[in-house]
């Protein structure tokens, strides 16, 4: 129990050496949970709009390439 | 058939093999599972290390346990900034369009890194220096790298023409990169209360190895780390700019 919380308060500089580190883990989290959510949301849209897309090529037949 | 080999005239393969999106897009699915992989190996053995087996420093104390996040975030903060430079130039030479699309991709990271190595030597000057901060030439020079980033940002959306933004961003990267210099050797230059370079200097390190290996680890996890994230957001704009040439199209099709 005395080994945990000398680890906690880090020789009286835990005030300065844990905010650090939260803040490490917040800014590199947020950097990776930003970019996840946003190729999700893309990703999914665009599945949505490539079968439309497709769906409309077959309907107007084979020749439309544009 | 005809327009694929058009593409690939001979001779501009070495390097314009790499400006073909769909051909990025198949390279970073390759190399992201272990790209990532060992993102998490590195960090995760980097910050056991760190937080358990370094040594308490004989000056600083416990102190010196904010290096392992600090150094390596200030590293990112030049590492990214000089990887959008070279990228700036390839665009701005060869009209690179996955050079610019790197370059425009890595600035909110370098700022997240720059954000983070000023917030994280603040939490450290304060007790090793007396003071949150000062104005010397080392901490004014990061945070104008860090409105550096800013401006990258912010210009290369500001403009109608997205193109135009493109070029204006890659001139202000290229401008601005004269600063990297200035920060690393800054601490050589100017009388300040930063110390001096410790691990990258020519000759021993002067930084004891049980330090040593956890920060240099930490290292090699955030840069894995930034190429990570950077390869997800370069696939991230690419399938957007997919996306919108198919709205286009379903547009035009009605």
């Amino acid at each position: 129990m005395q080994a945990v919380s000398e680890f906690l308060t880090m020789g009286g500089y835990g005030v300065y050496v844990w905010p650090s580190y939260v803040l490490a883990v917040l800014i590199m989290g947020g950097m990776l949970g930003l970019t996840l959510a946003r190729l999700r949301v893309t990703k999914r849209e665009l599945k949505g709009y490539e079968q439309v897309h497709a769906a409309h090529r077959k309907r107007r037949g084979r020749g439309g390439e544009d | 058939m005809t327009s694929q080999a058009a593409s690939n005239p001979p001779g501009s393969r070495s390097l314009h093999r790499f400006a073909n999106p769909g051909r990025f897009l198949r390279l970073a699915d390759a190399v992201l599972p272990w790209c990532a992989g060992l993102t998490a190996i590195a960090l995760a053995v980097g910050l056991a290390a760190a937080l358990f087996v370094a040594p308490a420093d004989y000056q600083q104390g416990e102190s010196v346990r904010i290096m392992y996040v600090h150094v390596p975030a200030a590293w990112m903060a030049l590492f990214a900034y000089t990887c959008i430079a070279v990228a700036s130039a390839a665009a701005l030479i060869w009209r690179h369009p996955v050079a610019d699309l790197a370059a425009r991709s890595a600035s909110p990271l370098g700022a997240a890194f720059t954000f983070l190595a000023l917030a994280t030597g603040s939490l450290w000057g304060k007790p090793m220096w007396g003071t949150w901060w000062v104005w010397d030439a080392r901490l004014t020079s990061v945070l104008v790298l860090f409105f550096l980033y800013l401006g990258h940002m912010a210009i290369s959306n500001a403009f109608e023409d997205p193109g135009r933004g493109r070029k204006a961003a890659a001139i202000l990267a290229l401008v601005g990169f004269v600063n990297v210099p200035i920060i690393k050797f800054s601490v050589d230059w100017w009388n300040t209360l930063h110390q001096p370079a410790s691990v990258t200097r020519i000759g021993v390190p002067t930084i004891h190895p049980s330090m040593l290996w956890p920060l240099l680890l930490m290292g090699v996890g955030f840069t894995l780390f930034f190429f990570t994230v950077l390869l997800l957001r370069m696939k991230s704009e690419l399938l957007a700019a997919r996306l919108r040439n198919l709205r286009m199209l379903s547009v035009e099709g009605r």
